[in-house]
């Protein structure tokens, strides 16, 4: 099985979010860059399926050359290469093509992207290059088994889940449960010697136009109080609920 | 060029969302001097929708239908968007609208924006804000697409009931067949989704233990809601 991994390479959960240019671009001084979670949660799984069923397991990356310590963190976990597609990604659209276009080519049995990145949010790369390579498609993946070129797989839908059957080459969007935050690995340092052997291919961007363009970023406003009810006050606790937050 | 919204259903019944959707259409159409079309699959009672400002209902009973299927939908509101011209299509950001939506993106050829907050602030080009950062902050998007695919977050418009002449069409869609079946769903039936609750029972780390998640079961049993927690919470597993 020839598996692919799509890595985003996003500031840290506990990074502060600020902007600069007149509120156009992200502050990216002082924050520190890692695999986005729901991808890592997926290259886990990839690395599952490597140590289980002996499959091949690649990264893949649309960025500049500051994003490949984030590849090379990916082939420390385990992976066996990693490309870099020479882009600022700016849009994920534009992405979403130049992934799908190396993936076409290259006969991917699995495509494994997390559902969405933790900067913009977009959700849609994952969908996108299913799409664009009219290939199945599992959204909010929470478990996948393949057996030969059937998959079964359960997807997590708003107030529950659901159990599908597809067949590869399938594309899924990956997140918490594929494999739990107790199952990520930490690189050893054997995994990162090893990964400084390893190959990293850079290639070019192809021509895509970005559908959408941010203009600007705004921060929300500060949250209000929070009204603290001594657990000896119970009256207050029914007064405030009927009469402000009105829900009883 | 009507504005055209998917109005979801579950079982044969609207789902708040599609009330939601419905008036932040009706709102865009206002601002365009242009119509609103529904679309809605399976929907036991499609005429309900003529209280919340849509002109037309393309109305799409289709048992192969019955179960959600991405490839399927997409294509079905594709096809709604083509017999309508619609050049803006609204869907929410449930997690099956989240599945179509990139699919039905590429295949319309239209620029997608997710969690949009707010209406659109201007229309040539459309330029609307949407949660990034995991709402820790705004995006203000333009997009440079003539079709444009908006979903719209949890929660960010008020529900609008404008009484509309409405006219019901039945809607035949082609789909074509493909590779990916739902063979169960787990769900439970009792409780409230927090994407249709009104109101939301919501508890972090001061609850200590799991020992005492159920008193937050137990309040938002009696009011009606929906529970959540803060993340935390959630990664503890609770």
């Amino acid at each position: 099985m020839k598996i692919i991994v799509c890595i985003s390479h996003v500031p840290d959960t506990t990074s502060k979010i600020n902007f600069v240019e007149g509120n156009t671009k992200f502050d990216r001084n002082g924050v520190q860059f890692v695999i986005n979670p729901n991808d890592e949660f997926g290259l886990t799984r990839a690395m599952w399926f490597k140590e289980k069923q002996g499959a091949s397991v690649d990264v893949i990356n649309v960025g500049l050359s500051d994003t490949e310590s984030t590849l090379r963190k990916a082939l420390a976990i385990g992976a066996d290469k990693a490309i870099r597609i020479d882009m600022s990604p700016e849009n994920g659209f534009n992405v979403a093509k130049q992934l799908a276009n190396y993936i076409k080519n290259e006969n991917y049995d699995l495509v494994i992207a997390g559902r969405e990145s933790i900067d913009y949010n977009g959700g849609m790369v994952p969908g996108m290059i299913a799409g664009l390579n009219n290939a199945n498609f599992i959204n909010n993946c929470i478990s996948l088994d393949i057996d030969g070129t059937a998959a079964t797989a359960i997807r997590e839908i708003d107030g529950g889940k659901e159990t599908i059957e597809s067949s590869t080459p399938l594309v899924i969007g990956a997140q918490k449960g594929l494999v739990e935050e107790s199952d990520l690995r930490i690189p050893n340092m054997r995994g990162i010697m090893m990964a400084r052997k390893k190959q990293l291919e850079v290639i070019p961007a192809i021509d895509a136009s970005n559908q959408t363009d941010s203009i600007e970023f705004e921060k929300p406003k500060p949250k209000g109080e929070v009204t603290l009810v001594s657990s000896e006050n119970l009256d207050e606790l029914i007064n405030l609920l009927h009469n402000e937050a009105k829900v009883i | 060029m009507a504005i055209l919204v998917y109005t979801e259903s579950e079982k044969g019944k609207f789902k708040k969302i599609a009330f939601e959707l419905a008036s932040y259409a009706r709102a865009i159409a206002d601002e365009n001097n242009t119509t609103v079309t529904a679309v809605c699959i399976n929907a036991e009672d499609p005429i309900e929708l003529q209280n919340y400002g849509v002109n037309k209902i393309l109305n799409i009973s289709n048992q192969e239908l019955k179960s959600f299927n991405a490839i399927s939908y997409s294509q079905s509101l594709l096809q709604a968007a083509e017999n309508e011209k619609s050049n803006i299509i609204i869907i929410s950001s449930s997690a099956d609208s989240k599945y179509l939506a990139p699919l039905l993106a590429v295949k319309h050829n239209a620029g997608y924006i997710s969690n949009a907050s707010e209406l659109p602030s201007s229309y040539n080009p459309l330029t609307v804000k949407r949660t990034a950062f995991t709402n820790k902050a705004f995006e203000i998007t333009k997009v440079n697409t003539e079709n444009v695919l908006i979903s719209l977050a949890k929660n960010s418009y008020t529900i609008n009931e404008v009484k509309t002449d409405t006219s019901l069409q039945d809607f035949s869609v082609n789909i074509s067949p493909n590779d990916t079946n739902v063979k169960s769903i787990d769900k439970a039936t009792n409780k409230v989704t927090i994407a249709d609750a009104d109101t939301v029972v919501s508890a972090g780390r001061g609850l200590k233990g799991p020992e005492n998640w159920g008193m937050i079961e137990e309040l938002a049993e009696v009011l009606g809601a929906a529970t959540a927690c803060s993340k935390p919470v959630s990664d503890l597993g609770i």
